[in-house]
């Protein structure tokens, strides 16, 4: 039997269509709060998903005007929640890697062991809002590989065990046990040490669109292909591989095509190149256990949270949890023990190791 | 004792922030007492306490690179913060009341990112978000950030300035009214969000911002800088100024003074500025027990190693080895004058520092370790708690201060004593809020609307 698949849910906005937030349950005014947050959060890890992504960019998303950044979002629901992983997009393309690194960091504070990060690149038109020259074709590559080295190498910076608190010689600290990163890249230096301690996990979990970052610098590649087979031929295979999946299911309030078509007729939903599954949840628990012979998990992107969400819950994990094609996250796991990674060593001190 | 009549703000009301925590010596991590610097925990317990106590702002502060000493990391001090924004986000869902102040960078970030990541502190919370607008004085910082080094000490005030007014023009991009309903054409009400365009020296920005204003408005704006630019961009720009003058009562009257000042000056009424200094606060049953506390405390901050340190860049000379509790240094000091590029930092002579430190060790017959502890900086108060009550409703009184934010020397129980015993005695003076009347930051400071949120004088 093959391990369970992994079940992650993307949390952004009111659900993947642009006019989601027409069939929501609640108005625009209450969208952005925090009620509404904790709410669907809380949802989504009682439903058993592993992980939750919050997706984000500079820029107004597609069919509403509002979003809270993802890594406030995030670190939000952090003490809110106890066992779902929270994975919030961070940009590479503009962003600071320092700050970066040290939000990722903290995040992983916060929720004891359960953040990662989906890398993105960002669009040109951000480069405006920031008055900074566009960065597009091959240099996104670059500044996204730049800025995960530079992540990886932050967090790795402090030792475990560098806060040596020796009261005999008066030392907090032994400066031996922090490293400077010194980062060298084509545009830019950064010196380290990180000002945020090693995070729990030692390395956040890093997801990244299959193709983006080389591939052993990343923890998740995320696959987006139209179907299983292109789906199952996806991505490097040197980490975990997780199926991009739109899903739209036939609810007491209208079945999955109707409800898509009602929401097109006000704003087309985009075709993004991910596999796309609208129907009764009995046909998406069929999709995800076949997924599951090639992947080792898939990232649900629902077409309408307050519709999908509940059907979720109610009909498709229970039906794969019931199988044992999808487990629960167990209690007490920090998000890198769920996928059965270990807690890598520091590459300082493996560094430091006689051969 | 002058009666609260005879002062000149018999009902002014005192504010307290809780600074959770410099990364210096001031943060004892030898004792048992001492718990994690870094675990949420800590910040978990430290914020339940502060907002117990009926305080208006749990506060962190931030530095983008770890001190140095001597070439390598400083190692003597508590070091190692969470990212102040995320970790506010993250305690924003555990607490209801307490505001929530981030110490944030103007130089090494973009107003797009940061004024969207308060504006999303300020949402999640409700109406509790402050942001402490801080510049750093050195280019080493820099090294962290694609841009390196860069501006010196005046630039700096410069671009916090611009940085603030795109900041405000996002915060205020957004109509009162702006939601639309699922019936109507669009999520957000046609023209109710309009695009922020601006052009100035440091800045030019084209941007649609993404969030509404929160109940208070704006995040509240702090401000800690003490040189004059710092002062006169406080004057113009802050909400609240962080200061390090808490502790003598003329020196903080004649800093909310000068501050006052310069406020009217800038075309503001004078108390549009809360003046919240620093302090520690160290409570005994009695004035004898507290003054013991306090030296015993001051040992545990001023270990020999830190007392060494401190000597070290006074004379200029590595004094690592030497005995801390035996007699300053014979040397000479090393007198290296300074280049032009220190910025408005006033420079003394460490030949005249170190005639000072002479005359006082051999007067008092003090150690090396004692003598550090003599003259350093004073940080605030000690006393009994109806004493310290008494001190602090005259300091509020008199107008010499709005409040402390108070830093803990202990992390996370340092403020227990405090709620538990002086606040009490405060409530009793009528100095002090026994329940929270509003529910965001700027009510709870009792200030007015943002300054670009009022109708025209
Ligand atoms: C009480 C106080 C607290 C401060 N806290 C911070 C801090 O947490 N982080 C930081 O980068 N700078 C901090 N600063 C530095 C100021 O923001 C400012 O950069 C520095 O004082 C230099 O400006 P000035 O020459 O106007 O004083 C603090 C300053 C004061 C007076």
């Amino acid at each position: 039997m093959p391990p369970p698949l992994h079940l992650a849910i993307e949390l952004d906005g009111d659900g993947a269509h642009p006019a989601a937030w027409r069939r929501s349950r609640h108005a625009p005014a209450d969208a952005l709060g925090p009620a509404r947050l904790r709410q669907v959060a809380r949802h989504a890890e009682n439903a058993g998903f592993t992980l939750a992504t919050f997706d984000d960019a500079l820029l107004p998303p597609a069919g509403v005007a509002g979003r809270v950044g993802a890594v406030e979002r995030a670190a939000y629901v952090a003490p809110l929640t106890s066992v779902i992983g929270l994975v919030p997009v961070v940009g590479t393309t503009y962003t600071e890697p320092f700050h970066v690194a040290s939000q990722l960091a903290s995040l992983d504070f916060a929720s004891l062991g359960r953040a990662g990060w989906v890398v993105a690149t960002t669009g040109a038109a951000a480069a405006a809002a920031l008055g900074r020259p566009v960065v597009e074709g091959d240099a996104l590559a670059r500044e996204a590989r730049d800025a995960v080295r530079v992540n990886r190498d932050l967090w790795d910076s402090w030792e475990d065990d560098a806060a040596i608190r020796d009261v005999l010689t008066g030392r907090y600290l032994d400066h031996t046990k922090l490293h400077y990163v010194d980062f060298v890249g084509e545009t830019y230096t950064v010196k380290g040490p990180a000002i945020v301690p090693r995070p729990p996990q030692g390395q956040l979990v890093v997801f990244a669109p299959a193709g983006l970052v080389p591939a052993d610098q990343v923890d998740v590649e995320l696959v987006a292909g139209p179907d299983v087979a292109a789906v199952a031929s996806g991505g490097s295979g040197a980490g975990l591989r997780f199926a991009e999946v739109e899903v739209a299911l036939d609810t007491a309030a209208g079945d999955a095509l109707d409800r898509v078509g009602d929401l097109d007729a006000h704003t087309p939903w985009p075709h993004t190149g991910r596999l796309r599954y609208a129907g009764p949840a009995a046909g998406l628990v069929a999709l995800l256990t076949e997924l599951a012979r090639v992947v080792d998990g898939v990232r649900l992107h629902p077409l309408v949270l307050d519709e999908e969400l509940p059907e979720l819950s109610a009909r498709v994990l229970p039906a794969l949890f019931e199988a044992r094609v999808a487990g629960r996250p167990p209690v007490g796991s920090t998000l890198r023990s769920t996928f059965g990674l270990t807690r890598p060593e520091n590459r300082f001190t493996a560094e430091e190791q006689p051969a | 004792m002058t009666s609260a009549d005879d002062l000149p703000r018999p009902d002014a009301q005192l504010h307290f922030g809780v600074f959770f925590q410099g990364v210096n010596h001031w943060t004892i991590w030898s004792e048992p007492e001492s718990g994690s610097q870094v675990d949420f925990a800590s910040f978990r317990r430290m914020v339940a306490t502060a907002e117990r106590g009926l305080f208006d702002a749990f506060f962190l502060g931030e530095g983008l690179r770890l001190r140095e000493s001597g070439g390598k990391v400083h190692e003597l001090d508590v070091a190692g913060r969470p990212d102040a924004v995320t970790q506010l986000a993250a305690l924003a869902g555990l607490t209801s009341r307490i505001g929530l102040v981030a110490t944030q960078n103007t130089t090494y970030n973009e107003p797009a990112d940061l004024a969207r990541r308060l504006a999303g502190l300020d949402v999640l919370s409700e109406g509790r978000a402050g942001w402490n607008v801080v510049t750093t004085d050195n280019a080493w910082t820099g090294e962290n950030f694609r841009r390196g080094g860069y501006l010196d000490h005046a630039d700096r005030y410069v671009r916090a300035e611009q940085f603030l007014q795109v900041a405000r023009a996002m915060w205020d991009s957004w109509a009162d009214d702006w939601a639309g309903s699922a019936d109507g054409p669009a999520w957000a009400r046609p023209g109710a969000v309009a695009p922020v365009r601006v052009t100035s020296s440091q800045f030019d920005v084209d941007i649609t911002p993404t969030l509404p204003r929160s109940p208070q408005g704006h995040p509240v704006i702090f401000q800690a800088g003490d040189s004059s630019d710092g002062r006169d961009f406080a004057a113009r720009n802050a909400e609240v100024i962080f200061s390090a003058h808490g502790s003598d009562f003329d020196d903080a009257l004649a800093f909310a003074t000068d501050v006052r000042h310069r406020v009217v000056a800038a075309g503001r009424p004078a108390d549009d500025l809360k003046i919240l200094p620093g302090t520690e606060i160290i409570i005994g049953d009695t004035e004898t027990e507290a003054e013991e506390k306090a030296r015993w405390i001051r040992l545990r901050q001023v270990t020999p190693a830190t007392a060494l340190a401190i000597a070290g860049q006074v004379w200029g000379l590595d004094l690592t080895g030497r005995d801390a509790d035996g007699p300053l240094p014979a040397e000479d000091p090393v007198v290296v004058e300074p280049t032009g590029t220190m910025g408005s930092r006033r420079w003394t002579d460490p030949r005249q520092i170190v005639q000072r430190w002479r005359d006082v060790a051999e007067a008092e017959k003090l150690t090396l370790r004692e003598t550090v502890i003599r003259l350093g900086p004073q940080r605030g108060h000690v006393g009994t708690p109806s004493g310290l009550a008494d001190r602090f409703a005259h300091f509020v009184r008199a107008g010499a201060v709005d409040g402390f934010n108070v830093s803990p020397y202990f992390t996370p129980d340092g403020l227990d004593d405090i709620v538990d015993r002086l606040v009490p005695e405060l409530q009793d003076r009528g100095v002090y809020r026994t329940a929270y009347t509003g529910t965001t930051l700027r009510e709870h400071l009792g200030l007015r609307d943002p300054i670009t949120r009022r109708a025209p004088r």
